[in-house]
């Protein structure tokens, strides 16, 4: 099976480190790590296991071709990707203030085009714009059967796949003929969440993803990466939503500690009247 | 030029998910005419929910194809019915359904896409979206730059709309059929837990548990959501690990909730928890860790072992009941 995972990296806001925004209103990133989306991450664990034999993570079944849309230094996050196992890599250059979610459908559909993969798999949502979309976009712009945010998925053969999507109140199942389009999401890299054709049945993978030991990230230094121009690939592509300001969330006020279980009930009846 | 939305409903089991109604009260608040789309096997039915919320007219797709939702077979459709009856806002609850239809629906119609926006500001017929970004930590403010357009909005910022009286005319509307991808997708099985509960979009009161309950999640919270006949939600900890089933996860890429009070119980208060549910009204933490960050965003905060305070609590609520 080939499969095209297209990854994206993000400047990740923790506890720690607060996002901020400038005086002109625009998100200031300086001081936040910059990060895989996480969501990728799990596309990329997904995509190994799907292409080997769970007993014998060295050798691939396949192939796994990683793009992404961004900046000449976000080349490493390809990098690190090739380092846990995927086969190549494709950036195509582009400012992150030049893509939105359609921009990179589109882009992502003018490259399955020549690649010819037999699954697109992606991040349900990358985790700073949080928008959800990539894959229903370019699913339909393929022409595509469509299984997002999946937390499990087993192949049968090389020609389908039983894919658990997480919906609200449960768990839906779908089993799509590929070429498909698949998203996926948190608890797909679950010890039991993804079985190849190729991995027995009951097979356990250690709980997330793999790290990349020091002689791969030597070797994914020799691994293909190309570059590509996004206006070869999507002449005139222009963003369909524009952001016009930022700002920071209101703030909650602040609360108080109660000394006892006494106290708290006897606050939220009496002051804040919800019980 | 005139505006008019289109909303599109969500079914399930028959009937119209609540959750509609927040697409509702978005397209109210749009003010433009809005048309409601009832679509899926036994719409025709469930279309009389729907006929008393103002809607110039509710359009009905009943089709026995259509009785579980495939995304690929309810797209085409309502492509089909931008086009004739030209609308040009399409909205939907982003719910889990919403999410997945409201992108393929933009993309066959070449609109642009605003996903889970908290908010719409309308001036002079243009409209422009709040949306939380970075696990709630930005909001940005941004408009669609193509003239169709479609939107998901929060259940948690767009309260379920109240009836308006008077009656919606009802249309029956053609099944524009499955798209070609249909062929090569098959639904298989809808499993859902057995939830006596509320749903966590629309409880009252939500107690969420995290990673420290462990094996002990429900034996020591479902008393409690009992009690206030609430619903239960969870940390992602607590899902991963087990000890909650998966659609009770609150947060960023879970549920996004605004109840009146929320209780978080051994959950540290990570920031993708906090984005699920830093809108709800009174907050309540317990943990046993002075410095936990959710102590930040908690109105109430109590210092202790739950697995003592929380049996406690319903004591406490059963003598003062
Ligand atoms: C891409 C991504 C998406 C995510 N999405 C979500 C999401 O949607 N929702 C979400 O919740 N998380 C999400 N997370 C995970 C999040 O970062 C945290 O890891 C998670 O919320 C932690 O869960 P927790 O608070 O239950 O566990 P912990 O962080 O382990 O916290 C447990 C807490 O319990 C307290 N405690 C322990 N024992 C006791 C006791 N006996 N009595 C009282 N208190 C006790 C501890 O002091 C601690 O504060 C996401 C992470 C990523 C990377
Ligand atoms: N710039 C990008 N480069 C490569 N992949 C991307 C990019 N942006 C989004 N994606 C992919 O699309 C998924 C969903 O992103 P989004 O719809 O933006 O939330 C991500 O998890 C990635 O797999």
């Amino acid at each position: 099976m080939k499969i095209l995972v297209p990854i994206k990296r993000v400047a990740d806001p923790d506890n720690a480190n607060k996002l901020k925004i400038s005086s002109d209103a625009k998100v200031d990133t300086t001081g936040l790590e910059w990060k895989p989306n996480p969501f990728d991450e799990y596309a990329v664990e997904t995509a190994l296991r799907l292409t080997e034999n769970g007993a014998n993570t060295k050798a691939r079944v396949g192939e796994v071709v990683v793009v992404m849309f961004g900046p000449k230094e976000a080349e490493s996050t390809l990098r690190a990707a090739l380092a846990t196992g995927a086969d190549r890599a494709i950036r195509i250059d582009a400012n992150d203030a030049d893509l939105d979610g359609d921009v990179v459908a589109q882009g992502l559909k003018a490259i399955v085009d020549k690649e010819k993969p037999d699954l697109v798999l992606l991040g349900k949502q990358t985790v700073d714009s949080d928008s959800n979309q990539v894959a229903q976009l370019v699913a339909e712009y393929l022409g595509w059967p469509q299984a997002t945010f999946a937390a499990t998925i087993r192949s049968e053969g090389d020609k389908a796949l039983h894919v658990g999507r997480e919906v609200d109140g449960g768990t839906l199942h779908l089993k799509v003929t590929l070429p498909a389009v698949v998203s996926v999401d948190l608890r797909i890299v679950a010890p039991k969440s993804v079985r190849s054709a190729h991995t027995a049945e009951g097979h356990a993978y250690p709980d997330g993803v793999r790290f990349a030991a020091l002689m791969a990230i030597m070797a994914a230094k020799k691994k293909p990466l190309v570059e590509e121009k996004l206006s070869d690939l999507v002449p005139g592509a222009t963003r369909k939503i524009e952001y016009t300001s930022f700002a920071l969330p209101p703030a909650r006020a602040a609360g108080i500690k109660v000394k006892s279980v006494q106290e708290l009930v006897q606050k939220l009846k009496a002051e804040a009247k919800v019980l | 030029m005139m505006s008019h939305t289109l909303v599109i409903a969500e079914m399930h089991e028959g009937k119209v998910r609540k959750s509609t109604l927040s697409a509702v009260t978005f397209a109210r608040q749009v003010g433009a005419p809005f048309a409601i789309l009832v679509i899926g096997a036994g719409a025709a039915k469930a279309a009389a929910e729907v006929v008393a919320f103002g809607a110039q007219k509710v359009l009905v797709c009943d089709d026995a194809s259509l009785g579980n939702y495939v995304c690929e077979r309810f797209a085409p459709t309502v492509a089909a019915l931008v086009k004739s009856l030209a609308f040009d806002i399409i909205a939907v609850t982003a719910s889990s359904y919403g999410k997945d239809l409201a992108p393929r629906v933009a993309a066959k119609i070449g609109a642009g896409y605003a996903p889970d926006v908290s908010g719409v500001v309308v001036d002079g017929g243009k409209l422009t979206y709040k949306r939380p970004m970075y696990a709630g930590n930005a909001f940005g403010t941004c408009a669609v730059t193509t003239p169709l357009q479609v939107v998901s909005v929060r259940q948690s910022d767009f309260a379920a709309a109240e009836a308006s009286g008077g009656a919606s005319e009802i249309e029956a509307v053609p099944y524009a059929g499955p798209d070609a991808a249909a062929a090569h997708v098959e639904f298989v099985s809808l499993e859902h837990g057995k939830n006596e509960r509320p749903d966590l979009g629309e409880a009252r009161v939500i107690v969420s548990g995290g990673r420290a309950l462990k094996e002990q999640f429900a034996a020591v919270l479902d008393p409690l959501a009992n009690l206030l006949g609430a619903a239960v939600g969870a940390s992602r900890a607590a899902c991963d690990a087990g000890y909650a089933s998966p659609e009770l996860q609150v947060g960023q890429t879970g549920r996004v909730v605004a109840p009146k009070l929320y209780f978080a119980i051994g959950i540290s208060g990570a920031i993708q928890h906090l984005a699920g549910m830093k809108g709800s009204k009174v907050i309540v933490a317990i943990n046993k860790d002075a410095d936990a960050p959710i102590f930040q965003v908690a109105d109430y905060g109590l210092v202790a072992d739950l697995f003592t305070a929380v049996p406690e609590l319903v004591t406490e609520l059963k003598a003062q009941a």
